[in-house]
C-alpha cells in the first residue's frame, strides 16, 4: 500500500466512518442509480414474489424476502452475493441457477445495475 | 343548451316577478294588496303555473335525455362487461349481439367513436366505472343494464367497480384502451384469432403443464382443448397489460408470482395458488402464457 492511500485509510478506520460491514464496500454499485432501480422494482413488480422494504405493496411469499439483502452472503442460495453477478441474476437468473423459480425479466442492462443499486441499500 | 339559456332566463324572469310582487304586498296600495291575495290569483300563480311550468320542463328534459342516450348512430363496438367476484368478463359483440370473443379485464376502444356496453353480474352487485369515460353504472345480477360512451382521445384509462363486490373489491379494477381506429381494428383482428401454438421446447412444456395442472377446467385458450368459463379467458393473455384485474403488469415474473401465489396476492380468489410446481416448471408455465400475445 502507498503512503497516500494509508492516510485514509487510517482516517476512516480511526473515525469509524467506513466501518467494514458485511456487504458495504466491495457490493456498491457505482454505476447503478438505486432511485431509478426503485422505479424498475415497481414497473416490473419484483413485489409480486417478494417483500422489499422501501417498495409500496411488495409483500410477496414466493421467493424471499429481501430485507437486509445488503447482507446476504447468498443470491438465491446458490452464488455469493456480488454486483456483477447480482445484476445478472435480477435480469436472468435461470441462467446461473437452472433450477430457479425466478423468471427472465424484462430489464436491460442498465436496468439490472439500478436494482441491484437499490439492493445494496438494503442494509 | 337551449335548456340552460331557458332554465336560466325563466328563473330570472320568475324571481323578478316575485320579488316585485313582495314590494307591491308590503309597499304597495291597499288595492292592488287586495288583488295579490285574491283567492282566484294564489289558485293561478300558486298552484297553476307551478304546475304547468314544471311539468313542461319536465317533458322537455325527458325529451333530452332520450337523445343524450340514443344518439341515432349505430355504436361502433357493442361489449358485454360482467362483473364478478373479483375481475371483468369482457365479451365483444356484432350488431345482432352474438359474442365475438372473449376477453378479461381490459377493453379496447376506437377513439371518436360510440361504444355501447351491456353491463351484467352473475354473482353480486358490481359498478362499472372508468372515471375518465363516463358515470357509473350499476351492474346487477339478473338485469342488463346499458351505457354508451364515446371516448375522444386515445390513451390508457383506469377503471375500478364502484360498489362494494366483497373481500377483494379493491383489486377490481380494469383498462380502457382507448386507440386509433386503425390500432382498435388491429387488436381486433388479433383478439379473433385462436391462440398461437408454442414456438420453443420451454413454452412447449409450459402448454403441456397447463394440461396436466388442470387449468383448463376454468380458462379457455381457444384453439385447444381448454374451455373452462370458471375464470377469464386466456388466449392473448400475453397481450394484456396487466394481471389480476389490473393489479399487476404483466410479465413474465408477474405470471409465475400469481400462478403460484394467487392465494396470497389476492386472498378468497376463485384461483388456487399452484406451489406445486417446480421452479423450472413455474417459469415454462410462464413462458408459455406470456408468449399468448
Amino acid at each position: 500500500m502507498t503512503p497516500a492511500c494509508l492516510l485514509p485509510a487510517f482516517l476512516s478506520v480511526f473515525f469509524g466512518v467506513c466501518q467494514e460491514q458485511p456487504g458495504d464496500p466491495a457490493r456498491r454499485v457505482v454505476e447503478g442509480d438505486a432511485m431509478a432501480g426503485r422505479a424498475a422494482i415497481m414497473e416490473v413488480s419484483c413485489g409480486v414474489c417478494h417483500v422489499i422494504p422501501g417498495i409500496a405493496g411488495a409483500r410477496g411469499a414466493v421467493g424471499p424476502s429481501l430485507e437486509h439483502f445488503a447482507q446476504r452472503s447468498f443470491i438465491g442460495g446458490v452464488v455469493p452475493n456480488r454486483p456483477a453477478v447480482l445484476a445478472r441474476w435480477v435480469r436472468n437468473a435461470p441462467s446461473i441457477a437452472p433450477d430457479t423459480a425466478m423468471p427472465q425479466l424484462p430489464l436491460n442492462d442498465d436496468e439490472a445495475l439500478d436494482i441491484a443499486a437499490y439492493l445494496y441499500t438494503l442494509r | 343548451m337551449d335548456l340552460t339559456w331557458v332554465m336560466t332566463l325563466g328563473a330570472a324572469i320568475i324571481l323578478i316577478v316575485v320579488m316585485m310582487l313582495v314590494l307591491v304586498a308590503v309597499r304597495g296600495p291597499a288595492g292592488l294588496r287586495g288583488v295579490i291575495a285574491s283567492r282566484s290569483m294564489i289558485i293561478a300563480g300558486g298552484v297553476a303555473f307551478p304546475v304547468v311550468v314544471l311539468t313542461a320542463l319536465l317533458a322537455w328534459g325527458l325529451a333530452i335525455a332520450r337523445d343524450i342516450r340514443v344518439s341515432g348512430q349505430e355504436p361502433a363496438v357493442r361489449i358485454e362487461v360482467s362483473g364478478e367476484q373479483w375481475w371483468w368478463r369482457v365479451t365483444y359483440l356484432d350488431s345482432a349481439q352474438r359474442p365475438l370473443f372473449v376477453t378479461g379485464n381490459e377493453i379496447h376502444l376506437p377513439a371518436g367513436s360510440e361504444a355501447a356496453f351491456s353491463l351484467v353480474s352473475p354473482d353480486v352487485i358490481h359498478s362499472f366505472w372508468i372515471p375518465s369515460l363516463g358515470g357509473k353504472m350499476d351492474m346487477i345480477p339478473g338485469r342488463t343494464n346499458s351505457l354508451v360512451v364515446r371516448p375522444e382521445r386515445p390513451g390508457v384509462y383506469r377503471g375500478q367497480c364502484a360498489e362494494f363486490c366483497g373481500a377483494q373489491h379493491a383489486l377490481m379494477s380494469l383498462i380502457a384502451v382507448v386507440e386509433t381506429p386503425d390500432d382498435f381494428a388491429a387488436w381486433m383482428a388479433n383478439q379473433m384469432r385462436p391462440a398461437r401454438a408454442p414456438e420453443t421446447a420451454e413454452q412447449e412444456l409450459g402448454m403441456q403443464l397447463f394440461g396436466e395442472n388442470g387449468c383448463g377446467a376454468c380458462h379457455t385458450i381457444r384453439g385447444t382443448e381448454w374451455n373452462g368459463t370458471v375464470g377469464p379467458d386466456l388466449t392473448h393473455v400475453g397481450s394484456r397489460k396487466t394481471l389480476g384485474a389490473a393489479t399487476f403488469p404483466n410479465n413474465r415474473g408477474t405470471l409465475a408470482g400469481w400462478i403460484s401465489s394467487a392465494q396470497h396476492l389476492k386472498p378468497g380468489n376463485k384461483m388456487p395458488s399452484f406451489d406445486r410446481l417446480t421452479g423450472v416448471e413455474l417459469r415454462a408455465l410462464a413462458a408459455y402464457l406470456e408468449a399468448l400475445k
